[in-house]
């Protein structure tokens, strides 16, 4: 159970907070204070969810909230396109939140993280952890998308020196995979169809690797176009899915396990295209 | 020599991967660090003979410990290390060599490929469970009196 939230541990003398203690008769205050900690706990679980999280991490995290408010009972759902959260302590709580877009953000899952040890620690309640969270929602928090570029251009020149390519390939390389990846985050932010963003890049990155060795800037086809290609590569997808289904998450296993294969098979579609009209 | 380039070109790709993923800044030399370590492991495996598929297990485990490590040590989500870490590892080589193979019409060499791959991926996956086990074993023993519905969310 603790293995999976990266020392979050558990502090199970400071579950109940002094303001509201849950044995509180059942009234309309009390309700309102369940829902705001649903609320919270929704929160916090969209917000992972949605930026790569771990589904283990999303159901830990709501569920150590919710405790931490002095709720002993609470149940989710949670898969990749939907959170399903009850409350069944005094009055019964079940809301639903659909997850249309995903995206990847680390930082976020981190801060999250962060709040929700702040809570089972008792140091926020349930207002003041909702206004932070939403905060973290609302803001990007993410870097520049030049700047990322970069790290696409500086990642793939490494790896090609690490699958064994020669220095004289790096530079072409860092063009295509700037260029490759620049396409990729306009067609993900303007195009909503996923098997496209991922197919066009790949094509082009292709399509680029054949004009360089051609035109002589490239020496390693191969290598040029699998140095490209990886700042592309489904990575945070495969992990989680492995994760997901070791945990016992099965659907949501299964899923993400898809969605990676989904990115790899668009990978190599738009690379094979590329390779068939050399 | 050729160690020392692979060690800082696999440190600046990692941390370039945990930046593309939106890490921490303050967190990408942790990210670099462990894709060097699991780098070198896979490296020293291949340079010594080895088979890819023990070497990227044993790259993959040491990779997945150590992000236990950081995780506890910097108070962050783990998926923020480890994924840095298992990038390099991916198979994408040969998943490209089985592809070529494929539209090259030699579905035979692309089916071994693919296979190989598979295996690798495999290993890779096989490694993160394996420290995934030993951490669960370490947590176990202190923590053990939690609140019941922690179990059910397993």
């Amino acid at each position: 159970m603790n293995g999976l939230n990266g020392g979050l541990s558990p502090v199970p003398g400071e579950v109940a907070l002094p303001s509201a203690p849950p044995s509180e008769k059942p009234g309309p205050e009390y309700g309102d204070r369940l829902h705001r900690i649903t609320e919270v706990c929704l929160l916090a679980g969209k917000i992972i969810l949605q930026n790569g999280g771990e589904t283990q991490r999303v159901e830990d995290t709501m569920m150590r909230i919710a405790a931490a408010y002095g709720i002993e009972r609470s149940h989710s759902f949670v898969m990749p396109t939907g959170i399903i959260f009850a409350i069944d302590s005094g009055s019964y709580t079940t809301r639903l939140v659909r997850m249309a877009d995903r995206s990847t953000n680390l930082k976020k899952v981190s801060m999250v993280n962060h709040i929700s040890r702040r809570i089972v620690r008792g140091e926020l309640d349930a207002e003041e952890a909702g206004k932070l969270l939403q905060e973290i929602q609302d803001s990007p928090h993410e870097y520049p998308n030049t700047l990322k570029v970069l790290a696409a251009t500086a990642a793939s020149g490494c790896l090609l020196i690490m699958f064994g390519g020669v220095w004289q390939d790096c530079f072409p390389v860092g063009i295509i995979a700037g260029i490759g990846f620049t396409l990729y985050l306009l067609l993900s932010k303007y195009v909503q169809i996923r098997f496209f963003s991922e197919f066009v890049p790949s094509l082009v990155i292709g399509l680029l690797a054949i004009l360089a060795v051609n035109y002589g800037l490239g020496r390693d086809l191969d290598k040029i176009i699998i140095g490209s290609v990886m700042p592309l590569v489904p990575g945070l997808h495969i992990t989680n899915a492995v994760r997901d289904l070791m945990a016992g998450h099965l659907v949501s296993g299964l899923s993400k396990g898809a969605e990676a294969f989904l990115t790899a098979f668009a990978i190599g579609c738009g690379i094979a295209a590329a390779l068939a009209l050399q | 020599m050729d160690l020392i380039y692979q060690l800082i070109t696999s440190l600046i790709a990692s941390a370039a991967f945990g930046f593309i993923f939106n890490s921490p800044a303050k967190l990408l030399p942790q990210c670099g660090f462990i894709g060097m370590l699991g780098w070198l492991v896979y490296y020293i495996g291949m340079q010594l003979g080895i088979d890819v598929v023990i070497s990227s297990l044993a790259a993959a485990f040491l990779v997945s410990v150590i992000s236990q490590l950081f995780s506890r040590l910097y108070k962050s989500p783990i998926i923020v290390f480890s994924v840095a870490g298992i990038i390099p590892l991916v198979p994408g080589g040969l998943a490209y060599d089985a592809m070529r193979n494929v539209v090259e019409d030699q579905y035979d060499t692309a089916v071994q490929l693919a296979v190989k791959a598979f295996m690798i991926s495999g290993a890779i996956a096989i490694g993160l469970i394996f420290s995934e086990v030993v951490n669960r074993m370490i947590a176990r023993k202190p923590v053990r009196k939690e609140t019941e519905n922690s179990n059910e969310s397993l």
